[in-house]
């Protein structure tokens, strides 16, 4: 979308406005992204800049925030709980998911629509419904207020996310190629192991980022199905924004936005990685 | 295939094992079948049960209403045969049952909850519910002062345990026993099991109907709920006034002079005092203690909500009520919901629509630079997409504030006069501002996606037979952007019109949503039944959007990231 030489002033003018249109709507997006991380860094207990920091003051600057993050307690647990929730929810979720995805994938799979319905429609309902829902049932059943019940709920919110980055990966798999190892004198499950899984597990590994991320950053369900014992980092931001805001809050959001970087460096490194090694699979 | 099959005619083609090829098949083809079920069935078992469920159980909460037929039984199925249109409020019976149900709910602390369940369509029923459950005591404490005066021997529980129960060789009523435990199931809401250790005397039953249920209900209560043993227990207040109900029965006279088992001479000692006894009828005593007992309004609602099922949360969802005339709107003051509802569908429009204005620069942007730069400024779409929720809904909070940067700036800047910041935050505008952004990226990766394939010798083509610019993109790319534009939109909107957290935190009074209400039914009204109603509303909008946009994209075809 390059201008041509021959383009006339209003084509000038179009071109160009619409670009800085553009970056103010890029500005838009990242703004506030970037705004909070070094209002982080406030020495003070304030919401915005100070006149110190627009003078670029060290004094100005300072980590009492990520200090407090780090001692106080009840930032402590939420930091444990969320650790100790989101990879079990994970690892369930792209246990099941994968499974399912490579089932999902066979040629004659019958009621192929209405299963794939149901494992994706946890991604389509409402998270206030699913949580009202899980909140009902699983007071029925002993599971609300536990960390099973938490776990379980977000087993269920990361699963469609597996199924759709893993069955996305296997679009582009070759059977001949199972069918070679099969032929080859390789069982099933070392075929799986050997030829399939390192294959797929660009699209495993995504999916389970998917999961995770989503797990980490839940704070809808976590609010009704769990208790104050399962009070995960997210729920106590929630509060936190809620009743009285602590500064403290844009340390972790900044340490939060440097994990989604992480996550997003991961997750676009492995969808190259899956392209480029499906470019070399013949067919 | 088929046309083998066709040429052979002499018998089936065969298989290498000499089994017919076309069974041979069916077989690979089943097993085949039965592997991919088998891999797909813990998923799927593992969805319905953490995910199908609770929505099922959701549904299920919208209609129920088991709470007043389970507490209230006797009245309930005693009531049915009333009329509200009669404009008499019932008659004894009724009242008489009201005052059995009331004093085993009462005792197992199960009044109030019928009562703030029908508080839900009457005001004032929590109150009359909970102030009569205080005093069902004081009928029983009147009689048994007489019962007493005759004999001391009715204070003793031993002497009641062998008055009505079963003795050797004695016929046995079991089945009281077993409709007490029922019951208690019912108003307890969690199976009650156990061995009362008490069997009632069916010679007694027949001679004080009342008294033996009265008595039964107790021993079920004592020995199930209270664990103590029944025997030693002296029975409630509840025991007496039946009593005193069953010796004033027409008849009662020849039964107890037949009547010879346990506790005969005691019995015909009572009857003969029962002119001692107060003269007070059920339906007095409740009016005298609230004289809303005797408002057709308070029956009206109890029989209105006596079934097991009731439409009356989807009717108090869109406004309505069911009143014991029928249904009819809710007074004006109370109609929240209608207003909540549209609120919630306008304000996901404006979402919508402020996301297409900046999705659709930014995604033509994208589709139209080379390969290297759009992805290095597609992942200025995906940081965001990737960034937690309550980042930057917090990153909002921090910025729209009235101390916040933006007011800030624009105070600098000029704009703004320093004594009259900009109220951003904590309203409508707050909200929309908040949530366009967030859900921005979902507006910008289906558009994104589809614009990838509209060929650049389009518009080439286009403007190669005459057409200007603007005509050239209007009538030649625009249309071929329009999947992508109805596949945002609908992503959108579904995940809009569900937010909870944003408005929670952005939105104030006038910016929160229908999701935020469901929040509040749960967990500070307790009026589970409406939020389960709201929510199954909300659900039926949403699932009539996803089968639109499975129609017009196919669940398959989502992309992410």
């Amino acid at each position: 979308m390059s201008l041509p030489i021959y383009a006339s002033t209003g084509q000038r003018v179009w071109y160009y406005g619409f670009r800085v249109l553009c970056g103010l709507i890029f500005f838009f997006l990242i703004a506030p992204i970037v705004t909070i991380i070094p209002l982080s860094f406030n020495a003070e207990n304030f919401f915005t800049f100070t006149p110190g920091m627009l003078r670029l003051d060290p004094d100005a600057y300072g980590l009492e925030h990520y200090r407090d993050f780090f001692t106080n307690p009840s930032w402590q647990q939420a930091l444990r709980n969320s650790v100790l929730i989101a990879p079990v929810a994970t690892i369930i979720a792209v246990s099941l998911g994968t499974l399912a995805a490579i089932g999902l994938s066979q040629s004659h799979v019958p009621f192929r629509g209405v299963i794939m319905a149901i494992l994706i429609s946890p991604m389509i309902v409402p998270l206030i419904i699913s949580a009202a829902g899980m909140y009902f049932f699983y007071s029925r059943i002993g599971l609300q207020g536990t960390y099973l019940g938490v776990v379980l709920s977000h087993a269920a919110l990361g699963i469609p996310f597996v199924i759709i980055t893993v069955t996305a990966t296997l679009v582009g798999f070759d059977k001949s190629l199972t069918r070679a190892a099969a032929n080859l004198g390789a069982n099933p499950v070392t075929t799986f192991f050997r030829v399939q899984m390192p294959l797929i597990l660009p699209g495993v590994i995504s999916g389970g980022l998917f999961a995770f991320i989503t797990s980490f950053d839940e704070v809808v369900i976590v609010l009704f199905v769990g208790s104050a014992g399962q009070k995960t980092l997210p729920w106590q931001m929630f509060i936190g924004l809620r009743e009285q805001i602590s500064p403290t809050i844009l340390a972790v959001a900044t340490i939060l936005v440097v994990i989604s970087i992480i996550l997003l460096t991961t997750v676009e490194l492995l969808r190259r990685r899956s392209e480029r090694l499906r470019g070399m699979t013949p067919g | 295939m088929t046309d083998n099959t066709a040429q052979t005619d002499n018998g089936p083609v065969l298989a290498a094992d000499g089994r017919p090829l076309k069974a041979s098949l069916r077989k690979a083809l089943r097993a085949q079948k039965i592997r991919a079920m088998m891999l797909i069935a813990p998923l799927l078992l593992f969805i319905v049960v953490t995910f199908i469920a609770p929505i099922a159980d959701m549904l299920f909460r919208s209609v129920e209403n088991q709470i007043v037929g389970n507490t209230l039984p006797e009245t309930t199925a005693t009531l049915e045969s009333w009329d509200f249109a009669n404009g008499e409020p019932p008659d004894e019976a009724v009242f008489e049952a009201l005052y059995y149900d009331m004093f085993l709910a009462a005792e197992a602390r199960r009044h109030t909850r019928v009562g703030s369940r029908l508080n839900y369509e009457e005001t004032g029923m929590s109150s009359l519910f909970r102030g009569t459950g205080r005093s069902l005591d004081d009928l029983g404490d009147d009689y048994f002062d007489v019962f007493e005066g005759v004999d001391p021997i009715w204070e003793e529980a031993g002497f009641w345990y062998d008055f009505m129960g079963a003795g050797d060789g004695d016929a046995e009523a079991g089945g009281l026993i077993d409709a007490q435990r029922d019951r208690l199931s019912a108003l307890l809401d969690e199976p009650v099991a156990g061995d009362v250790g008490f069997v009632p005397d069916a010679e007694i039953a027949a001679i004080l109907p009342r008294t033996a249920d009265a008595y039964a209900a107790f021993a079920a209560y004592t020995a199930l709920v209270d664990e103590d043993v029944v025997a030693e227990e002296e029975p409630w207040e509840a025991v007496f006034t039946a009593l005193a109900t069953d010796l004033r029965r027409d008849g009662a006279g020849e039964a107890i002079a037949a009547y010879s088992g346990d506790g005969a001479a005691e019995l015909q000692a009572a009857y003969e005092a029962r002119d001692q006894l107060p003269d007070i009828s059920y339906t007095e005593f409740f009016i005298e203690e609230d004289e809303d007992w005797g408002s057709l309004d308070t029956w009206g609602t109890i029989h209105a909500y006596s079934p097991s099922f009731t439409p009356g949360y989807f009717l108090t969802a869109i406004d309505m009520r069911l009143t014991p005339e029928g249904i009819s709107a809710q007074p004006e003051n109370l109609q929240i919901y209608g207003t909540l509802f549209g609120r919630t569908l306008f304000m996901s429009m404006v979402i919508m629509g402020s996301c297409i204005l900046l999705g659709y620069p930014i995604a033509f942007l994208l589709a139209n630079l080379p390969m290297r730069t759009s992805n290095l400024l597609l992942i200025l779409v995906l940081l965001p997409f990737w960034t937690s929720l309550l980042v930057r809904t917090s990153a909002w909070k921090v910025l729209l504030q009235q101390q916040g940067v933006i007011n800030d700036l624009l105070v600098w800047i000029g704009l703004v006069a320093d004594d009259n910041r900009l109220q951003l935050i904590n309203n409508q505008t707050g909200t929309i501002i908040a949530m366009t952004h967030i859900l921005l990226p979902f507006m910008i990766l289906p558009l994104y996606s589809v614009m990838q394939t509209i060929p650049p010798s389009y518009m080439r083509a286009a403007k190669s037979l005459g057409a200007t610019d603007w005509t050239a993109f209007w009538r030649v790319y625009f249309p071929n952007s329009v999947p992508g534009i109805g596949a945002g939109c609908i992503l959108v909107f579904i995940l809009s019109i569900g937010y909870y957290i944003t408005p929670e935190l952005v939105g104030g009074e006038t910016g929160t949503f229908i999701s935020n209400r469901i929040a509040y039914h749960i967990s500070d009204s307790l009026n589970w039944g409406l939020a389960a109603a709201l929510g199954s509303i909300l659900l039926a909008v949403v699932l009539v959007l996803y089968w639109a946009y499975d129609k017009l994209v196919g669940i398959d075809n989502v992309k992410l990231g």
